[in-house]
């Protein structure tokens, strides 16, 4: 996403970079970063948490104003739960010991589900 | 609370698993910058999600470095728009809300109250997880760029998954 980032504002489009994983998004070194410390799948807010989600997007937004120069970092004071016990189980489940949890490579489209295949594809 | 190091998680999961190392960019040189040149209520917003996000209807993503990107209309009903991505095991909430990963009413709402000018009539998803380096430059980014150029933006959100 950094790519893409950096690449419109090369083109004279300012960015804003959402993100929940802060090491990699500053590993790309992207003009803007506004930071959700939520789990990843998350970055806007959490499962119909409108005022949450607005908030979220709205200071992402006010952030291509007050951002002034490159690679700063706004991070938002919001957490997921109170006690953070979701981290040691991303770490669970994520970390060695865990198991991958990527989807095989396959080059065919991976619909939600089955009726959308037979939308977009006629069978 | 420190945020998770994801890259470190990583790297000792695929050590553990006997995987190659996953190659994140790491740019070596500062970003462009550039001011936005009037209010964001003057501005017109684009966004791209790289959440794999599409309409359904359309052909739903792949999972070997799929560099396609889709047109979602801003007027799309949030329960249209389905996730294929890589990685499905961080989608479960956005099937259930997609606005967890493709903000699409809170932009709408934005746009309601005046903050910003106007949300572009079409917002882009593409798939996040693409290995090549190389066709995320030479494939994907052309195609966005004249995807946001054809709705003349003013400024962009980019939201990962």
């Amino acid at each position: 996403m950094s790519l893409i980032a950096r690449h419109l504002e090369d083109r004279g489009i300012p960015t804003m970079c959402m993100a929940s994983a802060l090491d990699i998004i500053k590993a790309g070194r992207p003009p803007r970063i506004t930071f959700v410390d939520y789990p990843l799948g998350h970055t806007v807010g959490k499962p119909f948490d409108q005022a949450g989600q607005l908030d979220i997007v709205r200071r992402g937004l006010a952030g291509l104003v007050s951002m002034t120069h490159a690679e700063q970092v706004e991070m938002l004071s919001r957490s997921w739960d109170e006690t953070g016990v979701w981290k040691a189980e991303e770490w669970r489940k994520g970390g060695a010991g865990g198991k991958d949890e990527r989807r095989p490579r396959d080059g065919t489209p991976q619909y939600q589900t089955a009726e959308d295949r037979i939308l977009a594809e006629g069978r | 609370m420190e945020p998770i190091e994801y890259m470190r998680m990583t790297r000792e999961l695929y050590e553990s698993l006997g995987h190659q190392p996953y190659g994140w960019l790491h740019a070596e040189t500062p970003p462009p910058f550039t001011r936005l040149n009037k209010p964001l209520s003057q501005c017109r917003i684009g966004m791209v999600s790289t959440s794999g996000a599409y309409v359904v209807g359309q052909q739903a993503y792949h999972y070997r470095d799929d560099t396609s990107i889709r047109v979602i209309p801003k007027g799309t009903p949030t329960d249209r728009i389905h996730f294929s991505h890589i990685t499905e095991n961080y989608l479960p909430d956005p099937r259930r809300d997609p606005n967890c990963v493709f903000p699409v009413d809170a932009l709408r709402t934005l746009e309601a109250e005046g903050v910003v000018g106007e949300v572009a009539g079409d917002l882009f998803s593409c798939m996040g997880g693409i290995y090549s380096q190389r066709r995320v430059k030479e494939e994907l980014i052309p195609m966005l760029a004249d995807a946001f150029a054809g709705q003349n933006v003013d400024a962009v959100l980019l939201v990962p998954m």
